[in-house]
């Protein structure tokens, strides 16, 4: 398959390359040059913003920087034109991922406010290339440049070099969407502190994501440059670029790798059909039209209506799942917790600016053990599942997982030294499949499994929770009841030493319940150590070797179950003070 | 570089004032439907230049300028409603309302350019040369009506806001729409009220920029950059904000124009807004 997929576009590659040579008239080539153009533009800024969901409105800044290296260079330090080309795409994307070693540290700045930053960003790097020696304002001819003959004429030279860079880019699309960086990416669209905490590094894969869009762009720039020969920051950081981008992408569907180049051809070929026309005006219109009916009315766009249309004929035909080579019970045996401490925490505190989640938590939890948290609400149980598996930070104290300090590491490393945790309210990522959901801790978790021995796990775990028949689906399709099988799923597929389950049994009945009390003696026995939050009393008593209770953020009591259960601090706890 | 003098100063620090108080006043809808509703309005812009371009119409034919609020203000408020009408019924996110609205700016920019052509257009009025002198400084009448209705709109509804009924249930719409609504709140008709009220602001800015600037198709995108500044310096949804963080912007604009080149000013608010936007996040 991706062999005859290779073979077929090396050969259309080689097909369209040697057009020019067959005379084609230098109208055509210049046309088809522009839709390479703005299909390097449109699938570059998928590669960020499709992908990850960050929504970049500054694409025009990349692309702008991109074309005043080149017209800079070219024409002031008489650099000849193809080596301005990667002088370009490393200006662009320095200076995106400078951009984005800031911005990706806040986690506030996603969606509008990232769309709208880099738009900011677009004028600024506009005025300031208008008021130095950079441009100065009258902009800069590239007319005396000479253009190396790779074609038989200019035009058909802008025609190959821009096929080259668009098949270039369409391969590092592709090549991105079926790795791990695009995994982790499409993650980052859905959730991204889930992400994060199942072992996605998040702040690395953005990045890298950005450095690359917005260097392809800096390509495409630097041979815009001398495609149209004279350069103004008018022009060049205009509201055009961003427009056009997103609505390509929108148009042809911003999941898949190939979308926006079918969105880019479609725009161009109508644009072009208003200028030639002298319709340019009522062409900016139509590509404002199109671009609200197609939110309306196509949100997954054309191409990705398409995709998914074929995606759901061929999930009607689900493969065989075996869940029979699961690992094995651990020869210890279930039930015989050893007093070696997995994790001690030492002194963990917390605090919400005035309230003290956790004040000087002090904790062990052995090895093979099940450790059941519990306390009244806003005890702090959530906030030190959250604190231990790096959601948060804490202010102060250690955490020891078979002797290293978690306290000051990123989630994604706490997930791959073999944590992993579940949530009380479940957060799979919508729009990738149940499957999906299950193979991406396996892929990022403590083994970084490849793709296909990670989806082999995820059907084990699926067919081990009962949910093997759903593999194809999408979470929303799923019940409450099959979510939170789905959440255990996801951290059981990382094969966890330590698993944090917050409220499991929330929301249950009775019968799935003891589903689920089932499926928790199963793992243990499978040799995980297990820490569960939870306030269904009868799972606490029918699971736990020991139990620690908190109370406003510290531990008030711990040991057996039954006995813990009685202590007056904690009746007092639950219950408050008994009047004499 | 030599230093302005204190005439000179006085005179760029007043007229930072009066370009703040449109920035304010531009802001105000834009802040109150992202704020309270999560609607980006990035049409609102274009909306605006409509409405310049409306009352440049109407005063072309003879009427009083500011007797077109008259016509303006209905016509916004339904088109406003409309829009808020269609964008609900589709239950745009607010991530895809500012696509939506990116796409309607581009169709009535073309509409502005199709009707009204490319070239700059201004608006012949009585006002225009009006001009008050305060010791030696000079004031202009439409900068002056500028400042007054963006004072006036902005109390109104910080004040309706804070002090009626359906000022309060607005709020909570803001807090939660799906609670409010269960608590009896018509959530459906004060949204249509307040999109409404937003996109007459956008009709009522619309006639301040026809009264004292030349209108051009293009110089839509022109504001955007600042007015968004000036909405998020100030806080969403706030009814005061835009117009103070608006009058801050636009005096440090006019102080950089009058120490620096005047090339140089775009840079202020993008600059202020870039560092709040790194420093205090939660703000916005």
């Amino acid at each position: 398959m991706r062999m005859r997929d290779l073979a077929g576009v090396a050969a259309a590659g080689i097909g369209l390359a040697a057009v020019p040579f067959f005379g084609l008239p230098a109208f055509y080539e210049s046309f088809l040059y522009l839709v390479f153009h703005w299909i390097v533009l449109a699938v570059s800024w998928n590669i960020l913003s499709g992908y990850s969901g960050y929504f970049s409105f500054g694409h025009g800044a990349f692309f702008g920087a991109g074309m005043y290296t080149t017209a800079t260079l070219a024409t002031k330090a008489g650099v000849p034109f193809l080596w301005t080309l990667p002088a370009a795409a490393l200006v662009a994307a320095v200076f995106g991922v400078a951009l984005g070693a800031v911005v990706f540290r806040l986690p506030r700045l996603r969606g509008e406010l990232f769309a709208l930053l880099t738009l900011a960003v677009t004028f600024v790097l506009a005025t300031v290339v208008l008021n130095t020696p950079i441009d100065g304002g009258p902009g800069l001819y590239l007319s005396a440049v000479p253009l190396p003959a790779i074609g038989p004429s200019p035009s058909s030279t802008f025609y190959l070099l821009g096929l080259a860079l668009a098949l270039t880019t369409l391969w590092i699309a592709r090549e991105i969407q079926r790795s791990r960086l695009g995994t982790g990416l499409f993650a980052i669209h859905d959730d991204e502190d889930v992400a994060e905490v199942l072992g996605v590094p998040t702040y690395r894969y953005k990045l890298a994501a950005f450095g690359l869009s917005c260097g392809l762009a800096g390509i495409a720039g630097g041979i815009q440059a001398m495609f149209i020969s004279y350069v103004t920051v008018g022009e060049t950081f205009s509201i055009a670029v961003p427009l056009n981008v997103v609505l390509m992408s929108v148009l042809g569907g911003s999941r898949h790798w190939f979308g926006p180049a079918v969105g880019a051809a479609a725009v161009t070929a109508l644009l072009y059909a208003f200028t030639a026309g002298d319709y340019a005006v009522a062409g900016r219109a139509a590509v404002g039209l199109i671009l609200i009916l197609v939110i309306l009315f196509l949100p997954e766009g054309i191409f990705g209506e398409l995709i998914g249309a074929l995606k759901r004929r061929r999930a009607s035909v689900t493969p065989a799942v075996d869940a029979s080579d699961l690992p094995a019970p651990s020869a210890a045996g279930p039930g015989k917790p050893e007093n070696r401490p997995l994790l001690e925490a030492r002194g963990l505190s917390k605090a919400f600016r005035g309230v003290q989640a956790l004040a000087g938590v002090d904790l062990e939890v052995r090895r093979g053990e099940i450790l059941g948290l519990v306390g009244p609400n806003g005890s702090g149980k959530s906030t030190l599942i959250n604190v231990v598996s790096g959601h948060f930070r804490p202010d102060s104290g250690r955490i020891l997982f078979e002797g290293s300090d978690l306290a000051a590491l990123e989630a994604h490393c706490i997930a791959r030294s073999g944590i992993a945790r579940t949530y009380q309210i479940p957060r799979p990522f919508a729009h990738l499949s149940v499957l999906e959901n299950v193979a991406l801790p396996a892929m990022f978790g403590r083994d970084a499994q490849a793709r296909p021995d990670a989806e082999r796990e995820a059907r084990r775990w699926l067919a081990f929770t009962g949910l093997a028949g759903k593999a194809m689906s999408l979470p929303g399709e799923l019940n409450l009841h099959q979510r939170k099988f789905l959440e255990l799923a996801r951290a059981l597929a990382s094969r966890p030493n330590l698993l944090l389950l917050d409220e499991v049994f929330s929301g249950l009945t009775h019968a799935e319940i003891d589903d689920a009390i089932r499926l928790i003696r199963e793992i243990r026995a499978r040799g995980a150590t297990i820490v569960f939050v939870e306030h269904v009393i009868r799972a606490v008593m029918e699971l736990t070797d020991r139990v620690v209770v908190l109370s406003y953020g510290r531990v008030i009591a711990e040991g057996d179950p039954r006995a813990v259960m009685r202590e007056p601090d904690v009746v007092t706890a639950y219950l408050g003070k008994p009047r004499a | 570089m030599a230093l302005p003098s204190l005439t000179l100063l006085g005179q760029s620090l007043l007229s930072g004032l009066f370009i703040g108080a449109l920035y304010g006043l531009l802001g105000l809808g834009l802040s109150l439907s992202w704020g309270m509703l999560r609607q980006i309005n990035l049409a609102h812009f274009a909306l605006a230049f409509l409405g310049a371009y409306l009352t440049y119409q109407l005063a072309s034919v003879g009427m009083d300028p500011l007797a077109t609020l008259a016509l303006i203000v209905p016509f916004f408020f339904s088109l406003g409603a409309l829009m808020h009408w269609l964008l609900a019924r589709f239950s745009v996110s607010a991530f895809n309302s500012l696509l939506v609205s990116f796409g309607l700016t581009a169709i009535i920019e073309a509409l502005i350019q199709w009707i009204w052509t490319a070239d700059f257009r201004r608006m012949e009025s009585g006002y225009g040369e009006v001009k008050f002198r305060v010791g030696s400084l000079y004031v202009a009448l439409p900068e002056l009506f500028t400042l007054a209705m963006a004072l006036a709109l902005s109390l109104l509804v910080w004040a309706w806001l804070r002090h009626t009924y359906a000022g309060k249930a607005m709020r909570a719409i803001a807090e939660d729409a799906p609670i409010a609504a269960a608590f009896g709140v018509d959530v459906r008709g004060l949204s249509l009220l307040l999109s409404g009220l937003c996109s007459a602001f956008a009709g009522v800015a619309g006639l301040c920029l026809a009264l004292s600037y030349t209108l051009a198709p293009g110089q839509i995108y022109a504001w955007l950059g600042v007015v968004f500044a000036a909405v998020m310096l100030g806080g969403l949804g706030r009814p005061l904000g835009p117009l103070v963080a608006g009058i801050v912007i636009g005096v440090s604009e006019a102080l950089t124009m009058a120490f620096t080149a005047p090339a140089w000013a775009p840079l202020v608010s993008f600059s202020l807004l870039i560092v709040v936007l790194l420093v205090r996040p939660g703000r916005i």
